[in-house]
């Protein structure tokens, strides 16, 4: 199935995502924040980025158009998680290039809902 | 009628047996034989060397590594008063579990096991308040087993921190 | 698809419970007036992180509450609200009841929700003044569109879809979408390519075509609209009803309103104003909802401890793992075809084997191994609190945090901490204008500072306060009976007698540390820890507790020594020299016993088969061995042994496990052949020199305790 890369600061939220996009038979990479993130994006490729928004170091917005810029990640779907209220997250992902969001609190279910919507 | 009482015997002493009797394991002390309850024997091991506590009482002969944890052991013929003997190769230390504030660990070393044993309540005799070598403190009653009788030690009594010195 | 999320609950708090630590930290050094945005954005990061986790895994009621909370440092983040010490309390307060909150929702324990409520009302009002212009907002988002019923003739929708050329370059795919659709409805696609440009200027990575769709079904245009959430902003849409008669029209394709004002921001705008948990973009409330109760029944089970380790710490182990496999297969060689001549090679291998043992197991200890900052962290918060109650001012400086020290000995080390830092603060640091007419600087100073010395960890307390009253507690002392009313003692001696059992000097029983435990507590809880403590003052300048600690309570560098028919373990690390005497240099003094001459100092010698009560094979001092080491205090003693024989690293087990504890044993070990040796526990020779009958009495005083 598909490579899936999982942002995120929180160990729970990583536990969380890693352990349900796993039971669907992906294979996912943690990393815990931006930085690590993108240190290993441009060491191996994937299908789908998820990112937490808010995170130290770097942050889910930075680390999605820096992404973007990579020409490997130029259209690989990269999914923002946000707790955010209003739209300020979301306009500011989509502008750095994000493909969608997923708020926070979500569930194993609406995340794998998500997933697929994005895979295909 | 009478049938059917004969088949009901057995069967009212089996529930007996469930209900009220305890299994006690008997082991001998000079010419006594002492019970302690079997759910409380944790195993039984040969005599081996012990390594002393400084300014413990005579009775405590030390400590011994039991599978990484260290216990306690206890001569009961010493803490007996009862004369004393060499080790023989029947010595063993039975390791049993005496519940208190935290549930410990204590081996006794004794002259040897003898047998297993279910004792009912209704078997079990009060102390007489002489007679015995041991603190009428430490034992829970006897029962009479054949011609002898058997002394039910009360290990938490017997075994407490404070009684280990 | 279920999936138990129970599973990732402990993480959850632990990791929770560090971020509260986090926001305590962060808002206990954030500067009142001026908003430094890093210093917010740490502490709105945590409440963040807390928000999301306990949103997820079903605790709505944490989740609600750090709402506000974030909210409030959102406006502070944003420089829309100034940072106050009144907001910075607030916050304070409202980390205490999160813990709270946290603390019975991981052990099923009821909270306290008068407080709750209290903070929660407290936190709202604050942020009352800024919501009304909120709430104006979602006047506007809640013009919902209305929704269509199908009656009036409608039967579905037309879409007109116009990507923006960028489109494709977000990962959106419109085909994806349209997969999407097909499953509300019956879809027809018709693709526009009008816009298509001569293959020659084509951009590959752009978007050229637009699509008109039709959906035939009872949809909600909210539920179509959803499907064009995420690319709302990179394309120009339009859905309008479709009727029965009306024919597929080829419209016009000009841009109509777009769907923001109608569609996307309801949910968003409305929960600025309201404690309410976010609305799930997918839809479903109902899914969340319905999942709470399974959740929270599903993590009856105690919380079992857990430890964060460092990634490094373990790479460093499967590195071990690697090397002890590849020495393992080297022996496994030589032993399958052994001949005299490979003995050398034997040797080799098993020294080998011997030091990736020990690297192993010093890595296996490393990954007990906690920076103290995990016990410095309760104390910016404590003096914080206890100085604003005694209207002191102190500043409190924090060194050393990262120095590791071992998970059990960190557990144990909070309690005394805490009662010397108090201490301080109550009976150390004057008031400011004591401290003023002192001479001194009106703030005072406490100084927690922690470093590794030899196998030891050190942690300093030190206040520039007014250090002890010499005069004052030898009266005491005398007043009690604990010093001879013409006995006079040096400063240290003093010193040394506020750690006797009962001794407090405290003129009134102060809320602040007066709680029934005297620092003979303290100095018997770090001695069980196999450490020591003492002090050092100077009246009117100040004093400092020196608190050492073995680094772990779990393995020690060990000597062996024989006293009569005994070996026992000495830890190396209480080993200053071991030395040859002559009878000749040895000073009997009457009531003192055996003092020996070393350097400029003399050292009493300690016979430890007379302690211990054991026959003794020589009582000829040239016969055995001075062993000089590091008594309580910083006093040297010298034990009078039979021999040294080898050193060797121990694991160190409890006797108090199945026994109890005993005068000058520190606990027993387990040798190669299996048997057990008691380790010696030199401050408690020193008690049992000074006062032999220690060995039966401790008895006594265990029971009691």
């Amino acid at each position: 199935m598909a490579k899936i890369l999982a942002v995120d600061d929180s160990a729970s939220m990583r536990q969380m995502v890693a352990f349900t996009l796993k039971g669907a038979g992906h294979s996912v990479t943690d990393a815990v924040d931006g930085k690590n993130a993108l240190d290993i994006a441009k060491t191996q490729s994937f299908d789908l980025v998820l990112t937490d928004v808010n995170m130290p170091n770097m942050d889910g917005i930075t680390l999605t158009k820096e992404l973007r810029s990579l020409p490997a990640y130029r259209f690989t779907p990269i999914l923002v998680l946000t707790t955010e209220a209003g739209m300020d997250k979301k306009q500011e992902g989509r502008a750095a290039g994000a493909t969608g969001w997923l708020v926070k609190p979500f569930n194993p279910e609406q995340l794998l809902a998500t997933v697929r919507k994005v895979l295909g | 009628m009478s049938e059917l009482q004969q088949v009901n015997q057995p069967l009212e002493s089996l529930e007996g047996v469930d209900v009220d009797g305890d299994q006690y394991l008997s082991f001998i002390l000079g010419d006594e034989e002492y019970g302690v309850e079997i759910l409380r024997v944790q195993e039984i091991k040969g005599w081996d060397n012990v390594t002393p506590i400084p300014n413990s009482p005579e009775y405590l002969c030390g400590v011994l590594n039991l599978r990484g944890t260290i216990v306690p052991v206890v001569d009961l013929r010493k803490r007996f008063e009862m004369p004393l003997k060499p080790y023989t190769p029947t010595t063993v230390v039975i390791v049993l579990k005496v519940e208190g504030v935290t549930m410990r660990t204590v081996g006794v070393i004794v002259d040897a096991v003898s047998d297993a044993h279910n004792v009912t309540e209704d078997n079990i005799h009060p102390t007489p308040e002489f007679g015995t070598h041991v603190d009428t403190r430490y034992i829970k009653g006897l029962v009479p087993i054949g011609a002898n009788m058997m002394m039910l030690l009360n290990i938490d009594q017997l075994l407490s921190v404070e009684a280990l010195g | 698809m279920s999936i138990d999320v129970s599973q990732f609950h402990d993480v959850f708090f632990e990791e929770s419970f560090e971020g509260l630590d986090a926001m305590e930290s962060g808002l206990l050094n954030l500067s009142i007036g001026t908003a430094d945005v890093e210093a917010i954005n740490t502490i709105f990061r945590a409440a963040h992180s807390i928000k999301g986790g306990a949103g997820t895994f079903g605790f709505m009621n944490v989740s609600e509450f750090t709402h506000v909370m974030e909210t409030l440092l959102d406006e502070m983040r944003n420089g829309v609200r100034d940072v106050t010490s009144e907001s910075t309390n607030l916050l304070l307060d409202a980390v205490d009841v999160l813990r709270e909150m946290l603390t019975a929702v991981q052990q099923k324990s009821d909270t306290d929700d008068e407080r709750i409520e209290n903070v929660r009302m407290k936190l709202e009002s604050m942020l009352n003044e800024s919501a009304q212009a909120v709430s104006e907002q979602a006047d506007v988002g809640e013009a919902v569109e209305p929704e269509l019923s199908g009656d009036d003739g409608q039967i579905g929708w037309t879409i007109e879809f116009k990507p923006h050329s960028h489109l494709l370059q977000t990962g959106n795919d419109p085909v994806r979408m349209f997969h999407e659709l097909e499953l509300m409805g019956d879809l027809s696609v018709v693709c526009h390519a009008a816009k298509l440009p001569a293959f020659s200027d084509i951009e590959p990575e752009d978007c050229y075509l637009s699509w008109t769709l039709t959906l035939e079904g009872d949809e909600s245009k909210d539920a179509i609209m959803e499907v064009f959430e995420w690319v709302d902003d990179d394309c120009d849409i339009s859905i309008e009803p479709l009727y029965s008669n009306e024919p597929l029209v080829e419209q016009q394709l000009e841009q109509k309103q777009a769907i923001e004002p109608e569609a996307a921001r309801p949910s968003e705008l409305v929960e600025n104003d309201t404690a309410e948990p976010e609305p799930v973009v997918m839809q479903d409330n109902k899914v969340v909802q319905a999942n709470a109760p399974t959740v929270a029944k599903a993590s009856t089970q105690p919380a079992t401890a857990s430890i964060r380790v460092g990634t490094d710490k373990i790479d460093s182990l499967i590195n071990l793992v690697g090397e002890l496999v590849i020495t393992q297969s080297m022996l496994s060689q030589i032993g399958d075809n052994f001949s005299e001549e490979m003995l050398p090679q034997l040797i080799d291998g098993l020294a080998q084997l011997e030091r990736n043992t020990r690297e192993m197991q010093e890595g296996i200890m490393r990954i007990r191994m906690l920076p103290i900052s995990f016990a410095f962290n309760r104390f910016p918060r404590l003096v914080h609190d206890m100085t604003d109650k005694m209207g002191k001012k102190v500043e409190l400086k924090l060194s050393g945090e990262q120095t590791e020290l071992d998970k059990t000995v960190m557990e144990k080390i909070g309690d005394p901490l805490v009662h010397l830092v108090r201490n301080s603060l109550d009976h150390g640091l004057e008031r400011p204008e004591v401290r003023r007419a002192a001479g001194k600087n009106e703030t005072g100073l406490l100084h927690l500072n922690a470093f590794h010395q030899g196998g030891n960890i050190i942690i300093e307390i030190t206040d520039d306060g007014a250090g002890l009253n010499d005069e004052k507690i030898l009266n005491k002392a005398r007043e009690r009976g604990l010093v001879a009313p013409n006995e006079e003692l040096s400063a240290e001696k003093i010193h040394e007698l506020i750690f006797l059992p009962g001794f407090s000097t405290a003129d009134t029983v102060t809320d602040v540390s007066g709680r029934g435990v005297g620092m003979d507590v303290v100095r018997k809880n770090i001695t069980s820890l196999g450490g020591s403590v003492d002090v050092v003052s100077k009246q009117g300048q100040g004093s400092t507790f020196t608190i050492r600690l073995p680094l772990t309570l779990a393995i020690m560098d060990g000597q062996t020594i024989r006293v009569a028919d005994q070996n026992y373990i000495l830890p190396l690390i209480s080993i200053s020299e071991s030395l040859e005497i002559k009878n000749s240099d040895i000073k009997r003094v009457s009531g003192k016993g055996e003092l020996y001459p070393l350097r400029n100092e003399y050292v009493p010698v300690i016979r430890v088969y007379e302690l211990f009560g054991l026959k003794p094979q020589t009582t000829d001092l040239e016969e055995g061995l001075l062993v000089v080491v590091d008594g309580a205090g910083g006093n040297k003693v010298g034990l009078f042994v039979d021999d040294l024989l080898g050193q060797q690293q121990v694991v160190i087990k409890s006797l108090e496990t199945n026994y109890r504890k005993v005068v000058g044993i520190s606990g027993a070990t387990i040798l190669g052949d299996g048997t057990v040796a008691l380790i010696l526990d030199v401050s408690g020779l020193v008690s049992l020199y000074k006062d032999p009958s220690l060995a039966k009495l401790m008895v006594v005083d265990e029971r009691v305790a």
